[in-house]
């Protein structure tokens, strides 16, 4: 077990590299370099920056050299912590990052245990109560609540609460805790409002999960193991929980692996349209702006969250069942 | 035949019955499917002539007429079947200075079916002036889903914007399955070193943020591009993931088909690797290519309205469905003119059909199972 964690630790890096290139790659694509487009931000705003200070920046990033010296050099800054430094913000990409990486985490997690504390009772109740008027109800949601794009779902609920109660469900923060330093308050001003974007960014997630659920344990159900035991008089109730739900779960918890990583960068989009401290509005910016490094730095912390994600569900299960086998 | 009973009739269908004509007979029972794929063929009808349905040019605008609310079809006046919506007054509201548009059911703006508009050009071959719905009065517009802040009418953009989000599904799923068939195909039946390089590209194109990166890509797209150029690439950028699980799934019925007695018979006959693929192992898991890419489209509307939701997909002056609820972007627009996230539905409702279909050939694709 440590050796098949210590191995897929080992070859995190390897694939960041791989990453670091094609983001690099992408964002060097667009015409013009960030030095034309930093003189001409600073020119339109009316400052301006001496040839020597242009000279200096060409070097220190040698946008003067090939592509590949480029990217080896940004490389380089990255792995001494260094961003590099954002045109737009003027401010260390490093520190853009930082202060909305940690809500963009809260973001997705939180979604997923709210997911998970949906998605798994509702399943349950359907495997338990197959056909029944509320199983045929959780069907229907399931449906339009995978037909829904994430963007419609927070701009349907941000409407309604808008136009009849006359309430802004944007931002993670009321406006009085938005710049305020940590305190107990802040945090539940922000539990108080974290649950909607957590809900509509895992609502898709939520109606997938819960059919899992139902599809697994309905083939668990019908096993002789629990015909047994309800024939020895078993209470009907602790029969589910205690052995059918357990195996029913295993196969839920793969789906981490690939569930994590789509919070993430689905979270993009919720944050983009309720207006939500997160690196995805930041990332979307840079884009537009061409600000290339914050948006290379947005990228990489983007795919290393999507291959922690992965990692960390592949452990989860082979920790949970010993019979999947780590080895070869 | 007369002295045999109906069932061993049945019965003796089915034995010689084809392959697809089981589908068939399994779909067909699938009512909610059937259904949806009613409902797609009537939108890849839309797809093919958008100008037909559309009652005005879906680029015209005029600043007097922006916020225009839906002007609902009534198809009787006094028990008679004579088609009108009700007509528009605009008053100026004194405080905030907007127009603000009523709709007047007094007064009736009578329309026409099949009759003339303006003039386009079927599939870029003739001209015609004929419409599916059209004011009896040319001069006349009518809003039959409202009108945006620039008083173009919604109903005419939808059709239009149907035609571009349908396609890049279409086209996007196409070259996925192309992809996917073809490495996932080398993958499995060749085997060996190639097998090994084209499965770890698939498990890092799958491991790759799919959202941030398409955004990346599409941003990295020249300025300069005309429209049909963009729409090209989106779509282009759409499938360099789709085409991973199409060619995971590919490869694995090549590896298990490989080993079965009817490809050993094949080549003990002497027949081509080619005829061998093609002819004997393709087609018994085509089904259930047809099935997963029919469930692949729904997901590439969503992201293609979602990338152009965010300014990054197709762009104006194009028209998709992702473009359209642009417009719904602002809070405030949208409590004044709610009717601008009617795009949305279209997409849940084509979304949700190509679910129904696809689910309904997942369930028929294998007709042998139970």
């Amino acid at each position: 077990m440590t050796r098949y964690i210590l191995r897929r630790l080992a070859l995190l890096p390897l694939l960041m590299v791989v990453y670091s290139f094609v983001i690099f790659v992408i964002i060097q694509a667009p015409p013009g370099d960030f030095l034309t487009a930093y003189v001409a931000t600073l020119a339109s705003s009316g400052s301006s920056m001496s040839a020597e200070q242009v000279q200096a920046l060409r070097q220190q990033y040698g946008l003067d050299q090939p592509m590949i010296v480029q990217y080896v050099l940004w490389l380089q800054h990255l792995l001494h912590g260094d961003f590099g430094l954002s045109l737009e913000y003027q401010r260390p990409n490093a520190d853009l990052i930082g202060e909305q990486l940690g809500l963009t985490l809260a973001l997705a997690l939180f979604s997923l245990v709210l997911t998970w504390v949906i998605a798994v009772p509702a399943g349950i109740y359907s495997a338990t109560h197959p056909r029944s008027w509320g199983d045929h109800a959780l069907t229907v949601i399931n449906y339009v609540g995978v037909a829904t794009p994430n963007f419609m779902l927070a701009l349907i609920l941000m409407w309604i609460a808008f136009a009849y109660f006359d309430i802004s469900v944007t931002g993670l923060f009321s406006p009085e805790f938005a710049d305020a330093p940590w305190s107990l308050a802040r945090v539940l001003d922000l539990l108080g409002h974290i649950w909607l974007p957590a809900l509509v960014l895992g609502i898709a997630g939520t109606a997938r999960l819960s059919r899992i659920m139902r599809a697994n344990l309905l083939d668990e159900l019908n096993k002789p193991y629990v015909v047994t035991a309800r024939a020895k008089g078993m209470k009907e109730w602790r029969l589910v929980l205690r052995y059918p739900v357990r195996l029913a779960f295993n196969p839920l918890v793969s789906t981490i692996g690939w569930y994590l990583p789509l919070l993430f960068s689905g979270s993009l989009i919720v944050a983009t349209v309720m207006n939500l401290p997160n690196i995805g509005p930041l990332l979307l910016r840079a884009l537009v702006n061409q600000d290339m490094y914050l948006a290379g730095g947005i990228l990489l912390i983007y795919s290393f969250l999507t291959v922690l994600g992965t990692l960390l569900s592949d452990i989860l299960l082979a920790l949970i069942d010993p019979r999947i086998r780590v080895e070869g | 035949m007369t002295t045999l009973d109906a069932g061993t009739v049945a019965e003796d269908r089915v034995a010689v019955a084809s392959n697809w004509r089981l589908v068939w007979w399994r779909f067909r029972r699938h009512h909610l499917a059937m259904l949806s794929a009613v409902l797609l063929i009537g939108l890849y009808v839309v797809v093919l002539m958008p100008d037909f349905f559309a009652t005005q040019d879906p680029e015209r605008t005029d600043a007097r007429q922006a916020f225009i609310p839906v002007q609902m079809v009534h198809l009787f006046d006094d028990g008679k079947l004579a088609p009108w919506v009700p007509a528009i007054a605009g008053k100026r509201n004194p405080v905030t200075l907007r127009m603000e548009w009523t709709t007047d059911k007094q007064r009736k703006v009578p329309i026409r079916f099949f009759a003339p508009g303006h003039r386009w050009r079927v599939l870029g071959l003739f001209e015609t002036n004929l419409h599916l719905i059209a004011p009896a009065d040319p001069t006349q517009r009518i809003f039959l889903l409202g009108s945006d802040r620039l008083g173009r009418d919604q109903w005419s953009r939808i059709m239009h914007g149907t035609q571009t989000s349908m396609t890049v599904g279409l086209v996007a799923v196409a070259l996925s399955v192309i992809l996917g068939v073809v490495l996932g195909g080398i993958s499995g039946y060749v085997g060996g070193k190639t097998d090994q390089v084209i499965q770890r590209v698939i498990e890092l194109l799958q491991s790759v943020p799919t959202i941030p990166i398409w955004l990346a890509l599409s941003a990295a797209l020249p300025r300069d591009w005309t429209p049909t150029e963009i729409f090209f690439a989106i779509t282009v950028i759409l499938s360099l993931v789709g085409w991973t699980t199409l060619g995971r799934e590919v490869r694995g019925r090549f590896l298990a088909l490989r080993e079965e007695d009817f490809v050993l018979a094949a080549r003990l006959a002497g027949c081509s690797q080619m005829r061998i693929i093609l002819r004997h192992m393709v087609p018994t898991f085509l089904s259930h290519i047809i099935a997963t890419s029919s469930l692949a489209i729904p997901v590439m509307i969503i992201n293609e309205t979602s990338l152009s939701f965010l300014g990054l997909g197709i762009r104006p002056p194009a028209i998709s469905w992702g473009v359209l609820l642009q417009e719904a972007q602002n809070i405030q627009t949208l409590a004044l003119a709610p009717w601008l996230l009617i795009p949305g539905l279209v997409v849940i409702v084509a979304v949700l059909a190509f679910n129904l279909v696809g689910d309904g050939l997942r369930d028929a694709a294998d007709p042998y199972s139970q």
